[in-house]
Parts: C-alpha cells; structure tokens; sequence
C-alpha cells in the first residue's frame, strides 16, 4: 500500500471510477450541446438563455461543471506525480491547480446561476 | 553487420557510451543475439552481460535489442536486425551495473510487495492441497512468467515510479495468487493494492504484452485485478 494525501480519493479505484464516470458525463454533455447546436440553425439568444433556464440543463451543467473539475484534478495529479519529481515543486503545483480549479467552478455556476 | 553495443564500466568511464563493432556473420545461419554478444566477447571479453540458460528459461538475458525488449537468446537476428546493423542497450530505466548488465534491486522489491507465495492458515492436508481441473486452469497464462523484468522496463509508468507502481511483471504475479482457490489472504492482498499507485499507475499502454518472450499478457491480469477490487468495495 503506497500512501497518498493529495489524489482526489485518496484510493486508486476511488480515483479510476471518478475518471471514468466523469469522462462519461463529460462526453455527454458534448455531444447534447453539439447536437443541440446542429440540430437548431437559427438559433436566437431567447432559445438559447431558455434551454440553460430549464432546471434540467442548469442540473445537467453543474454535473458537467463538477466533472471537468473532479477529471482535471485526477489528471493533473497524476501527471504531476509522473514527471514532478521534487516534492515541494509538485505540491506547489498540485495546490495552484486546486485553486484554479475551484475558482473555475465558482465562477461557472456564477455564470449559468446568474447569481 | 555492424554491432552498436551500450558500454560503461565504473572504474574507467565517466559516461557510458555506443561502441560500434563489425560481426561477421556466418553465411546461412540465423545466429540469436546471444551468438552475436558471445562472438563480441570472444573478440573483446571485457563486454559484460548476463545469461545462463539460453534456452528463454532463466530470463537472465532480457536486453533491449535495436529498440525492443526481449531475451537474447531466443531472438533470433531475421527478427530484429534492421539495415544490417543491431543496436543492444540495457533494460531501460534500470541502474546500469555495467554494459548490459543491470541493478534489478527495484524490480525485485515490487515483487517481494505482492508476497509471492501461498498464504493459507487451514492445516494441512497429510499430502497436499488439491485443486479441480478447472481451478488449476486459472493459472495458466499465470504461472509461467520467468521474471525477464523485459516488460516492466518497457512500461513508461514503471519508469517515472519505480519505487511505488508495481509494474507488469509483479502485478501479473500478484493476479497468479489472487487466482489461486489454495490461497486464504484474498481479502488482505486486495487491501494491499487499493492505492493510486499499486495497480492503478497502468494506463493501458501494453508495452508488457508486446514485449514479453513468454506471450504473456499482463495487461489483462491488471484488468483482473481492478475488476476484483471494484467487486469488493461497489
Ligand atoms: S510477464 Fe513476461 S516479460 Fe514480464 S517478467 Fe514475466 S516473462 Fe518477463
């Protein structure tokens, strides 16, 4: 057992299962909007506010939200822990990309909740 | 054909460096890389590396031969000799000892960690512990792996955290007892590897399956593996 304080779970399969999840999430949320965008060419701003008003879309968005920021922690963890080899230097990362990543998630609901 | 051998040697070198020999070949014969090292040395006999068996049964002789790891002495010169010439480095991301030979300290630890052997606290039977056909199959594909270290010095995972991944070659062990209907400590042995690093380092790159003389495949063990902790802790 390989102790570990800074990954998101603390646990490896806790960790893989989030990535996973998320990617999924992620994924969807893509593919909604993209098709969304196809799907309505003459898109008018009232249509457009209107679908992220629906509770559905905000709920839908906030998951997708938290999941960028859950994936991206995973991610850069492991990727700092791969090649950031002096332990200062990669908690200092690790912390900065925790700040930035909470930060982009207060400011997206800020954005979608209009708060 | 042109021979570029890794050398290094301690007392004398400051830094290793490629030496670049000419083989003469023997017309119409398919030598193994371990013929060539032995006709290197009988030119040269301060050019070091390990071997015992030559047969692929030891797994002393694991080298990375123009590019890819493998055994020497089964390898024969048609399958990796590109543009007449053969390129012999050490296992990567091991410490060189000198020329070809590596410290296999690291790899050797992470196989200590799964512990190796049956654990079992039910007394004995007075002759031994039976298995069924079927339990027995379980560990082929298993059982065979001669520890070459060839496939986890082809993993890039092992190579940034050889002291925390277990890699390839031991994960594949750690799966032979967790497969194994004699052993007891089941539960303990998934407790021992639910970290990020353990098992979870794999990222699917499959350099091992590649690589590995014997035609194992520990990729899908690891699979295994992350299925049975996924099944004790969803
Ligand atoms: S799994 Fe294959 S390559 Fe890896 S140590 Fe065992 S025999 Fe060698």
């Amino acid at each position: 057992m390989v102790a570990s304080v800074t990954s998101l779970g603390r646990n490896g399969l806790y960790d893989w299962l989030i990535q996973r999840v998320t990617a999924v999430i992620l994924a969807s949320y893509t593919v909604f909007l993209l098709g969304y965008l196809v799907l309505s060419p003459d898109l008018t701003f009232a249509q457009w506010s209107g679908l992220f008003g629906h509770t559905a879309m905000r709920i839908f968005s906030l998951l997708a939200l938290l999941s960028i920021g859950a994936h991206a922690w995973v991610g850069l963890w492991t990727i700092s822990t791969d090649y950031i080899k002096p332990a200062g230097i990669r908690v200092c990362f690790q912390a900065a990309c925790g700040v930035v990543m909470f930060a982009y998630v207060v400011w997206g609901v800020e954005i979608l909740w209009g708060l | 054909m042109l021979v570029s051998i890794y050398r290094y040697n301690s007392e004398k070198d400051n830094v290793p460096y490629m030496e670049d020999v000419n083989v003469d070949i023997p017309e119409g014969k398919d030598l193994m890389v371990l013929d060539v090292l032995h006709l290197l040395k009988a030119e040269d006999s301060s050019v070091t590396y390990r071997r015992s068996c030559r047969e692929g049964v030891c797994g002393s002789d694991g080298l990375n031969m123009n590019g890819k790891n493998g055994l020497a002495c089964i390898t024969p010169l048609s399958e990796v000799v590109k543009k007449d010439k053969l390129v012999l480095r050490p296992l990567p991301g091991l410490p060189v000892i000198r020329d070809l030979v590596v410290d296999m300290s690291m790899f050797y630890k992470q196989y200590e960690k799964i512990k190796p052997f049956l654990v079992n606290d039910t007394p004995p039977p007075a002759i031994e512990r039976l298995q069924s056909p079927e339990e027995r199959e379980k560990l082929d594909g298993l059982y065979e792996c001669i520890l070459c270290a060839c496939c986890s010095t082809a993993c890039p995972s092992f190579w940034w955290n050889p002291d925390k991944f277990i890699g390839p070659s031991g994960l594949l062990q750690a799966y032979r007892f967790l497969a194994d209907s004699r052993d007891t400590s089941t539960a303990e042995r998934l407790a021992d590897l639910d970290d990020p690093f353990s098992v979870f380092r794999c990222r699917g790159i499959m350099n091992c399956v590649s690589v590995c003389p014997k035609g194992l495949n520990p990729t899908k063990a690891i699979g295994h593996i992350r299925g049975m902790l996924m099944q004790r802790s969803t």
